[in-house]
């Protein structure tokens, strides 16, 4: 090998790893991810954060912590750096960094945070109440590509014919596992959907609801009604709940 | 930017030193400063700015002012028992490695830019402020005093 060769070989050197973490901590860290691993959700959950809330998460049971850095970098190529301890009020803070994401899957992910616990929809209930009711399908790929899942609860969000649908932090049975952990039954659910059951009502109210909403759970086994459509309860004078809206006003 | 050039400008600030731990300090540094000299620099010579050659620049800078204020208080190569198990690379490559630090600091720094780097002479008279005829003397200086050595 030419002395020219062997020279050029030298330069065949890896930094040490402490320096890209080292320069971020002089730099001021406003630019950088951290992140931690957190033990009091459903599962335990690596999670990464900035200034304008949580950026990414991913179950820590199945993947090791250099499955979820490694992951974090190739899909936002910015510094990710371990932190000491995740910040209690994170999550409950219910803020997210999402700019890396389309305004498409922004308003499908935002609108299935609000969807509250214990409860779910269908992805035609997301997608007509982002004001896109066709989108149905891409409501689908938007909540499979989420990267804050369990904290955005795309596990919340069904199929309208009872299928529970997929779920990419472990599949159908990991959905039904943390819908149950939440307090829906879900094989109940899928049993009512299979019956072509959409809708709860009250005979006292005349207000139908999706099954799962608070105000259906609460009304007496014999003011219970179900239908099987939105024509069939409006036929019978019912009217849209306006807190679970199961279809437009 | 660290990201991306940090194994170039630490290969760079290791061959310049010549030990492990001075190239981590001369990179950590380097970036620093060019992360603090990039906030006051309007957006047109961001955009013009020709990130390597800058970033080797200051890199040469902090190396050539720890040069002063050490007065060349380096840990001799020979001393690191495992070259490869302290970040020196391959080595096979050892001796030559030693070659280019025992080098006078202008023949090193222009043959490194040139072969270890593969920057052109232009480039070169950028980064080391001299006329590209001189950093391509000094380039072939340092290659025949390595090839004396390593015969």
């Amino acid at each position: 090998m030419s002395l020219t060769d062997q020279l050029a070989r030298l330069g065949e050197v890896r930094a040490p790893a402490s320096l890209l973490p080292a320069v971020m901590a002089a730099v001021g860290t406003a630019a950088a991810d951290r992140y931690g691993r957190l033990d009091d959700e459903v599962w335990p959950l690596w999670i990464a954060w900035n200034r304008d809330g949580v950026s990414a998460v991913m179950r820590a049971d199945v993947n090791d912590e250099a499955a979820f850095s490694g992951w974090f970098r190739r899909e936002f190529d910015r510094p990710l750096l371990r932190a000491d301890s995740v910040p209690p009020a994170l999550t409950r803070s219910r803020r997210y960094d999402l700019r890396e994401v389309t305004a498409f899957e922004r308003d499908v992910l935002l609108k299935t945070a609000e969807i509250p616990r214990g409860q779910v929809r269908t992805y035609g209930w997301v997608a007509r109440e982002i004001g896109r009711p066709a989108a149905v399908r891409a409501v689908g790929t938007a909540l499979a590509n989420n990267p804050i899942p369990v904290l955005i609860p795309c596990h919340r969000v069904i199929r309208s014919d009872g299928v529970i649908g997929n779920y990419g932090a472990g599949g159908p049975e990991a959905k039904r596992e943390i819908l149950a952990r939440e307090g829906v039954d879900p094989v109940e659910m899928e049993r009512l959907a299979r019956e072509g059951v959409r809708f709860f009502g009250s005979r006292t109210t005349h207000i139908f609801c999706v099954p799962t909403c608070r105000h259906a759970r609460r009304v007496q086994p014999r003011h219970h009604v179900q239908f099987h459509s939105e024509a069939e309860a409006r036929t019978h004078g019912f009217r849209p709940c306006k807190v679970c809206r199961p279809a437009a006003a | 930017m660290v990201e991306t050039h940090q194994h170039r400008i630490y290969g760079f600030a290791l061959s310049l030193s010549g030990n492990p731990a001075d190239a981590e300090d001369i990179a950590q540094d380097a970036f620093i400063r060019a992360h603090r000299a990039l906030a006051g620099y309007e957006p047109q010579r961001v955009r013009e700015l020709k990130v390597s050659a800058w970033l080797h620049q200051i890199a040469l800078n902090v190396f050539r002012n720890r040069v002063r204020r050490k007065l060349r208080e380096t840990v001799p190569l020979d001393s690191v028992a495992e070259p490869h198990a302290n970040g020196l690379g391959p080595d096979e490559l050892h001796d030559l490695r030693a070659a280019v630090h025992r080098l006078p600091p202008r023949y090193r720094e222009a043959v490194v830019l040139r072969h270890v780097q593969g920057f052109n002479y232009d480039e070169i008279a950028d980064v080391l402020g001299v006329p590209a005829g001189t950093a391509k003397s000094d380039v072939h200086r340092a290659l025949a005093i390595l090839k004396e050595e390593l015969s």
